[in-house]
């Protein structure tokens, strides 16, 4: 059984963390968030955020300036030797040791787990083996590519069975191919009952991976729910068509009373603007009640809004994402 | 994926401490060692130029300076003689710098990060890099002496004495890899850190006795030369491998032994303070 005192706590909890750098660049400025154990969190946010931050704080390599953090049921700044037995981390850039091979990389965490050389060599072979890297095993880590390189440094954060992972930016620079691997090897842990907090720059990522998202900038979080709950701030699905300019004033008033909102024509593309809140359901009844009058519609688009509108939003007032108007 | 199920075993008691049990500590810092020699072994471009230029350094002062200082040395000492013991030095301090280079790689490249996040000793990673970087001193510094015995180096003591030298050579090593572990966290960056390490060991090495006696320098310089502990551990050897009548006057071997041994825990037990403490500051 995971440990933390009671599985009904967040097995990660965090509370008005703050970080200084120097004197003035604040990387962390109030974050706080928690969540369950068993899901993937991902921590969307641009350049510069504060993701490498929070999880440096996380995984005891950095001490705040204030705030507190739980992990697993510990406290991570009052005993940090024993958060690091629940913890796992596989930082931005892949730490391992080129010259060695990958089974001595693996092994070498476990010899510093306390491992006997024997469990050591058992435990890495059990995990290059579970995350496909059984066959290059006993090559030097510098012929690796690298996406091979990137599992290794996975499979050397669970040498020591973390109940909660660390992953910073895991698929940054990562081919789809590979990067579809990786995702695949991260929701396996997650069904194997690790809990994931992973950083990313990409909105798909979030949204194909995580059941929970956090958006940050600034040091803050700024929004946080599930993918739809994110998407849905931003009202919904947009249905776009054109008329001809003679149905224009009747096909006005349809749609109105079709979707109980009112149509905007943009005067450059000459197109009206509706929100569509059932999506396809409501695009159906708008072309119905368009066709019983007659009017034939063109061009007909649904408009969903994508993560990257969500993001494009709240991490930038300047670029305002045009369904929002 | 069976392989990979996380369940944890429940923590057993020394999971749970807020430190960690010496014996780990100690398994930790052989790990690290380890890992850190495999490094050499594995690049043995590293070990070859590491070892070419004090090879090369031995080749040319003997034989460009061997021949005009020849004879104006105490009791007609070869000028490999005189050069051999101090050159230990010369090799054990700019050697050092490779301390404060490995820190800073593994640094740079997030190596220390992860280690700081396992449950294991943190003082490992430093107590693991200077004793593999005496161990890789050991065998350079073996290295020469075979390469100084070739073009007619010879201890003129006994077994006990020479070896006694070579430990002298060794701790003067392992004290310099504290001081360059000390830098190289202060500087992190590992550009700047290769010109760093040269800044204190250059003058410290050539204003000694390492090449030259130090009657001939002017008289400040002479001052200086004199008390600072290049210059008195490579005394103290030169003393030990070849007796002591090529000591200054006044001066013992044990007595310069003695002296070198206080030098080199005061280094020692200084910088491997300052080292620690630079350590624990990445964390915040
Ligand atoms: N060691 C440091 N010293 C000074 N400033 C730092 C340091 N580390 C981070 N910062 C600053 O703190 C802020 C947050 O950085 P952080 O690395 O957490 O961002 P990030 O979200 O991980 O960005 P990226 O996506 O580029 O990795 C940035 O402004 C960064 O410049
Ligand atoms: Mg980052």
């Amino acid at each position: 059984m995971p440990t933390p005192p009671h599985p009904q706590d967040p097995i990660v909890e965090v509370h008005d963390l703050v970080h200084t750098f120097g004197r003035d660049i604040r990387a962390l400025d109030g974050v706080s968030l928690a969540f369950d154990a068993g899901m993937v969190y991902a921590l969307l946010g641009p350049n510069g955020a504060g993701k490498t931050t929070l999880i440096r704080v996380l995984a005891t390599l950095l001490r705040p300036d204030s705030g507190s953090a739980q992990v697993a049921g510990v406290d991570v700044l009052a005993h940090p030797t024993r958060a690091r037995t629940r913890i796992g981390l596989a930082g931005q850039f892949a730490a391992v040791d080129d010259y060695l091979t990958g089974r001595e990389n693996v092994r070498m965490i476990g010899r510093l787990y306390g491992l006997s050389g024997a469990e050591a060599k058992r435990r890495a072979d059990d995990i290059l083996e579970g995350i496909g890297l059984t066959d290059a095993a006993s090559r030097a880590v510098k012929t690796y590519s690298g996406g091979m390189r990137r599992r290794l440094d996975l499979a050397a954060s669970l040498v020591g069975r973390p109940q909660v992972l660390f992953l910073d930016e895991p698929t940054t620079g990562i081919d789809p191919r590979n990067r579809a691997d990786l995702w695949t090897l991260i929701r396996q842990l997650v069904d194997d009952g690790t809990t994931v907090l992973l950083t990313t720059q990409y909105l798909e990522e979030a949204d194909r991976l995580a059941e929970r998202i956090g958006v940050i900038d600034h040091g803050r979080i700024i929004s946080e729910g599930t993918s739809d709950e994110l998407k849905d701030t931003l009202g919904g699905a947009m249905l776009e068509l054109s008329v001809e300019p003679e149905h224009r004033e009747a096909a006005q008033g349809l749609l109105r009373d079709a979707l109980g909102d009112e149509p905007v024509l943009d005067p450059e593309t000459e197109r009206f603007r509706v929100t569509a809140p059932d999506g396809t359901r409501s695009l159906l009844v708008a072309i119905r009640a368009l066709d019983a009058a007659g009017i034939e519609p063109d061009d007909v688009r649904l408009i969903k809004p994508t993560l990257d509108d969500v993001f494009l939003q709240l991490t930038d007032t300047d670029v305002q994402p045009e369904v929002a108007s | 994926m069976t392989a990979l199920t996380p369940t944890p075993p429940p923590p057993t008691a020394s999971q749970d401490l807020d430190r960690v049990p010496f014996g780990r500590a100690a398994t930790a810092t052989l790990v690290i060692t380890k890992r850190n020699l495999l490094r050499n072994v594995r690049l043995p471009q590293l070990l070859v130029f590491a070892t070419i230029q004090p090879v090369m350094f031995l080749l040319l002062f003997n034989f460009v300076f061997g021949g005009a200082i020849g004879g104006s040395l105490p009791q007609g000492l070869d000028y490999i003689q005189w050069l051999m013991p101090g050159l230990l030095i010369q090799i054990a301090a700019f050697g050092s710098g490779q301390t404060a280079l490995g820190l800073v790689e593994d640094l740079d490249k997030g190596v220390i990060d992860r280690f700081r996040s396992l449950p294991m000793a943190r003082s490992a990673v430093l107590t693991g890099r200077t004793l593999a970087d005496l161990i890789r001193n050991a065998f350079v510094l073996t290295l020469m002496l075979s390469v100084g015995f070739l073009i007619g180096f010879r201890w003129e003591t006994g077994s006990l004495r020479f070896l006694a030298g070579m430990g002298l050579a060794l701790g003067f090593a392992y004290a310099l890899s504290w001081v360059m572990a000390t830098i190289g966290f202060v500087v992190r960056t590992p550009e700047a850190v290769q010109s760093a390490v040269f800044l204190p060991v250059f003058p410290l090495v050539f204003a000694s006795s390492v090449f030259l006696p130090t009657e001939t320098m002017p008289d400040w310089l002479r001052a200086f030369a004199d008390n600072q502990p290049i210059t008195i551990i490579a005394n103290a050897i030169r003393g030990l491998m070849l007796g002591g009548d090529t000591l200054p006057a006044g001066q013992t071997v044990s007595g310069q032994a003695l002296i070198s041994l206080a030098w080199i825990s005061a280094i020692t037990l200084i910088f491997s303070l300052l080292a620690v403490r630079q350590y624990r500051r990445i964390s915040s």
